[in-house]
């Protein structure tokens, strides 16, 4: 069997359609400044600087990656069988309820055998809630963009309860502060440090791990057959015996579930609490990485670095320049109306490519592009 | 509980859940409009939110309610333009750039906010007014007609949406170019022209649902106002069957329920908040499950337009 060959003007044209998004979007970004009367060039020097100016910044630009890549990774799986996963937000949630509680539970147990299970609930409850939404699309077609912002409302106040009532912080209770957090969970459960002084934690690692197993799941395995036949062309996927909603019901129950464990790990690696605001958006902003990785598990690896970065950045630039961090949100929304608008001009240019190649009607017949 | 449900809780109730589902008539309305001619836009909330602010900024420093209604449109309309540029002539996947409009309004609103106002400020927004005779009906009346101007002209978008949607040629284009875009060109509807109108027409209705929020309803304005409320008016699309009367009903349930977790916590029922909170999303993902009339839903709903493409 002859190795399909490695398509180098493919690649650098995923790579570079992205990177001219985030310049595009940062320059539409300094447009809006400049109609502000701030000065763009001070307010991203400090953005650059608060990423990368120090080893503090660098690595918190990892920790934030962390859950970016992890949320990402997962949104690459469901958005291969064609599923939009809005519940990211929702999904940290319920596998960070997990991070706190299983610990806080067996506060006992090794840290060898608290880390793992830990992880695993967390993985459970995330996939869970995808699950949802994902059988509420495949048996009854229910829409699960709706569905998945529904199901984050209901986490958000799930943990809320939960904050408020059984799983309020004992000491802020005896101390009269109530404050929505949980007790403080036993050291053996928090994930060792990468580097010392720092907030760099071992969760940066299995999210590259998984980055790597995502990529492993979806081209090399039947079940990521499944999933991308599914998401290329339901009809014909149906046509071939392909359990069309069981992939469907499985990417989302899968993306739920990577999500769920960027929860558990936030607790356990950052936190180590719950606490409220502690999804800061990555449900949200681990689409964008997904975007401009390319729908890709290792595409997603440097996107979500770079978008760590832009977080950390931009605390860093409302600290030194007064300018709103949610610029930055304001910056990613329109880096994903560039990216999924210039998608147009990748598609035409492969199109063509094909034609060229004179592949284009063998691509016809296997379902077309996607 | 004791006494709980009498007559002015209820008429309470009521009045509340006419005015919350104020926003909701607009921004649903609108999609009902977009996704009616085959678009979903996801940044309903977006749209709400920038146009929340523009209102608010306007009135506040005008003193001008009509100028903030106004700014709200426009801020709407140039938002759906830039939503059907990306979503008709480049086709991208509307999912997608629908969340990238919803991030830019929320990060932007959240910007001019902080740069051009900074602190909690509040402006004196459309009063209710009382419509003569009406007003007095026992119980009805203060319910019904005794609402601002922005709460009128939602409840009369409903019958006005179903004149134009299902009475008059453009209505009916609207239809064509979600049922079957190519028919509809090969009869020579201009299907990309006909999209950016409705997109447009919903994108002004959501503005003008940002405004009712922050210079009718709440009267202020503050980071993420809308608490996700362009996205439930998406799904009360779905759940209306893209039908006016749908969208409506669909409405006054989610606000109902809204309006009924609100007075039981006025009335210090004991539930826990966050339970109360819950309610009306559980509800609505139960409805949207057993209700949505998917034999309704427009053929050509989230699929872009290519010309010579079967």
């Amino acid at each position: 069997m002859m190795r399909p060959k490695f398509d180098w003007a493919k690649v650098a044209l995923n790579v570079l359609l992205p990177v001219a998004g985030v310049f595009a979007a940062l320059f539409v970004g300094a447009a809006m400044l400049l109609a502000l009367r701030v000065n763009p060039f001070t307010a991203y020097a400090a953005l650059f600087n608060g990423a990368v100016g120090s080893k503090f910044g660098l690595t918190q630009s990892l920790v934030k990656a962390t859950p970016l890549l992890l949320v990402g990774s997962g949104i690459c799986i469901a958005f291969r069988a064609n599923v939009i996963n809005i519940g990211g937000e929702g999904q940290i949630i319920v596998g960070a309820l997990m991070g706190a509680w299983v610990p806080l539970t067996f506060p006992a147990w090794p840290g060898w055998a608290l880390i793992p299970l830990t992880c695993v609930m967390g993985f459970l409850a995330g996939g869970a809630w995808g699950f949802v939404p994902g059988i509420l699309k495949a048996r009854l077609r229910v829409n699960e963009i709706l569905s998945t912002i529904m199901m984050n409302a209901i986490a958000l106040q799930l943990m809320n309860l939960l904050l408020q009532g059984p799983m309020m912080d004992p000491e802020g209770i005896a101390r009269g502060t109530f404050l929505a957090q949980s007790a403080q969970l036993p050291k053996q459960a928090w994930l060792a440090r990468l580097v010392p002084q720092t907030l760099l934690h071992s969760g940066a690692i299995i999210a590259v791990v998984l980055a790597f197993a995502a990529y492993l799941l979806l081209w090399k395995t039947t079940i990521g057959y499944g999933i991308r036949a599914v998401g290329l062309n339901p009809d014909a996927s149906r046509y071939s015996g392909i359990k069309v909603s069981f992939y469907q019901a499985l990417s989302l129950t899968l993306a739920g579930g990577f999500a769920g464990l960027a929860g558990a790990i936030e607790v356990i690696g950052v936190q180590h609490r719950l606490m409220e605001g502690l999804t800061s958006g990555y449900g949200f902003t681990g689409i964008v990485a997904a975007l401009l990785g390319g729908l890709h598990p290792l595409g997603v690896i440097p996107a979500s670095v770079v978008f760590g970065g832009l977080l950390v950045g931009a605390d860093k630039m409302q600290r030194a320049t007064q300018v709103p961090s949610s610029l930055v949100t304001a910056i990613l929304g329109i880096i994903v109306l560039f990216v999924s608008g210039a998608a147009l001009w990748s598609r035409r240019w492969t199109a063509q490519r094909l034609v060229r190649q004179g592949l284009a009607a063998e691509r016809l017949e296997s379902g077309g592009e996607r | 509980m004791r006494g709980f449900l009498s007559w002015n809780v209820l008429s309470g109730i009521l009045n509340t859940m006419i005015g919350l589902a104020t926003p909701f008539l607009y921004a649903a309305l609108g999609e009902t409009f977009a996704q009616s001619s085959g678009v979903v836009n996801l940044g309903v909330d977006g749209i709400m939110l920038l146009s929340a602010f523009a209102a608010f900024y306007v009135a506040l420093t005008t003193l001008s309610l009509a100028l903030g209604l106004l700014a709200a449109a426009l801020v709407g309309l140039a938002m759906g333009l830039i939503m059907s540029f990306v979503s008709v002539t480049l086709k991208a996947e509307q999912g997608v750039s629908g969340i990238g409009l919803y991030m830019f309004g929320l990060g932007m609103s959240s910007l001019l906010f902080k740069v051009l106002i900074g602190t909690v400020k509040t402006v004196e927004g459309f009063k209710p007014i009382a419509i003569p005779f009406l007003s007095k009906i026992p119980f009805v009346g203060p319910i019904l007609f005794h609402n601002d101007i922005l709460t009128y002209g939602a409840f009369l978008l409903v019958p006005a949406s179903w004149w134009v949607l299902e009475k008059t040629s453009l209505g009916l284009k609207i239809k064509a170019v979600g049922q079957n875009p190519a028919a509809a060109d090969s009869v020579g509807i201009g299907v990309g022209r006909v999209r950016y109108l409705s997109v447009c027409i919903g994108a002004v209705l959501a503005g003008v649902a940002g405004a009712s929020l922050s210079i009718a309803q709440l009267n202020l304005f503050q980071d993420n106002l809308t608490a996700g409320q362009g996205f439930i008016a998406v799904a009360l699309v779905y759940f209306g069957g893209w039908r006016p009367v749908g969208v409506l009903a669909g409405a006054l349930l989610f606000s109902v329920a809204n309006s009924f977790q609100l007075w039981i916590q006025v009335l210090g029922v004991k539930i826990p908040s966050s339970v109360a909170v819950m309610l009306p999303y559980l509800l609505t993902i139960l409805a949207l499950t057993v209700t949505a009339n998917r034999a309704r839903q427009p053929a050509a709903l989230n699929k872009p337009f290519e010309r010579g493409e079967s």
